[in-house]
């Protein structure tokens, strides 16, 4: 089973039409600690502001997804959901997050050499750095163009599994062991997007 | 790098895709669905459909359309055309839309903005702004106006102001279409959409004249456009977006390929 985890941030409908046209049937739309215990992977979409992650903790999903990620469960976090595997985010600094990874999720700079960054970036930008031993990405070649919408960002670290260059390198993609997220929207990303998805599904 | 994307637009009436020539003359060219997957096959960024006749009776239609023409497309596919509410978004978002873009009801009632975006995000509503030179000014772009009811009626709003109350309103992006150049395929209004795309920090896509790469070149160049919108230029088979990606590519801009 799938728990794809519902907290009210935007919309889960592409998300889900996208497993489901890769073969996943045993789709859960979820709140509950429970399911996300019992499930088999667990994806954590979400788009909009890093404060609505507060109900995750609100709901005991903190707890649940430290005990299911500990236990060996995949997990795929996309956009906020990557966001939220960090420390937490400037755009809600009081708002706590899973912190499964280190580092603090920040505004894109208004300025980058000199000339000035259009904020929030949106549209189709490359893949680059991919880390050959990167599951997630795997077949996935350097170049590739994925989908985002976004205007804050994670840091670039040993877990970083991909970048994409806007206003600097971020965190395209993140992974480590079972924990991955990628701040694209693959559900929106066309071959490439459906690659990153079904790779997940394999796991 | 970020690419400037080529958007796919279906106007639709009666769950037919349809095409005017400045906004009348309307002629059959198929099936939104159909048409929304080959586009996005054929390289298209995204996909925008366009309700223009959006009457209260033709919304179980609409949301019909939506639903056949979402299954099975991953890129990103907005949806306009008779959108009144929180409530009418939300239906639009069901039916399996990413976005929505609003023109007339946001001047009626710019609330609607935050509104929407506060359900769906801010990156899911997108202000559709019909604009018409301001003939007899010194300024006929800076003072160009902006016209609602399918391009019918002039509000009196200047579009580099109204874009501007949008984007603090919390609008996701900006779709510009030049009434002026609208189905002329002579090439759009680059001089108005530099003047939005300046006046503002979201995306703006421009919209209305497309006829050749160069005219796409041209607007993401000379334009500062973040995304361009063509639709009868596709329909008949003059070209599709991956032949006029890789002219506009060799033109020097970025683009999304192989797609």
């Amino acid at each position: 089973m799938i728990a794809v985890i519902d907290y009210k941030a935007g919309n889960l409908t592409s998300v889900v039409k996208a497993l489901r046209h890769l073969g996943a049937s045993d789709i859960v739309v979820t709140q509950s600690p429970a399911d996300v215990l019992r499930a088999d992977k667990i994806v954590l979409p979400g788009v909009g502001h890093f404060q609505s992650t507060q109900l995750l903790r609100d709901l005991g999903l903190i707890e649940a997804t430290r005990e299911a990620v500990k236990n060996g469960t995949p997990f795929l976090g996309i956009c906020v959901g990557l966001q939220w595997l960090y420390e937490g985010s400037t755009e809600s600094p009081d708002t706590p997050a899973l912190a499964h990874l280190t580092g603090q999720c920040e505004r894109f700079p208004a300025a980058f050499n000199n000339e000035e960054l259009k904020s929030p970036h949106v549209g189709w930008n490359s893949l680059e750095d991919i880390r050959p031993d990167s599951r997630l990405l795997r077949g996935i070649h350097n170049g590739s163009f994925v989908y985002y919408t976004h205007s804050w960002r994670a840091p670039v670290s040993p877990d970083t599994a991909a970048t994409t260059n806007y206003g600097g390198a971020f965190t395209a993609a993140v992974e480590r062991d079972n924990v991955m997220g990628v701040q694209f929207h693959p559900e929106k990303s066309a071959e490439t997007g459906l690659r990153v998805l079904k790779n997940f599904l394999e796991l | 790098m970020l690419t400037k994307r080529i958007i796919a637009c279906l106007d639709v009436r009666a769950g037919r895709v349809v095409k005017g020539i400045q906004f009348v003359d309307i002629v059959d060219a198929g099936d939104p669905a159909e048409l929304a997957h080959r586009h996005a096959a054929a390289g298209a960024d995204e996909i925008v459909l366009l309700d223009i006749t959006a009457t209260h009776e033709g919304r179980g239609t609409l949301l019909d359309t939506v639903k056949r023409t979402a299954a099975n497309l991953f890129v990103p596919f907005t949806v306009g055309g008779g959108i009144r509410s929180a409530e009418d978004a939300a239906a639009v978002f069901d039916a399996g839309a990413d976005k929505v873009s609003i023109n007339s009801s946001a001047i009626a009632r710019p609330e609607l903005i935050a509104e929407i975006g506060a359900s769906f995000g801010a990156q899911a509503v997108i202000v559709a702004i019909d604009a018409r030179r301001a003939k007899n000014s010194a300024d006929p772009a800076g003072e160009a106006e902006v016209y609602v009811s399918g391009g019918r009626k002039p509000t009196g709003r200047r579009v580099v102001e109204w874009a501007r109350e949008a984007e603090q309103r919390g609008a996701g992006e900006i779709l510009l279409t030049s009434m002026d150049c609208d189905g002329t395929r002579d090439g759009f209004d680059c001089e108005l959409t530099r003047r939005v795309s300046e006046a503002v920090q979201i995306p703006v896509i421009a919209s209305g004249g497309a006829g050749s790469a160069a005219h796409f070149a041209q607007v993401f160049q000379q334009g500062k456009a973040d995304a361009a919108l063509a639709a009868s230029i596709f329909h008949f088979g003059i070209t599709d977006s991956r032949a006029l990606k890789a002219e506009v590519a060799a033109a020097g801009v970025p683009m999304r390929l192989p797609c």
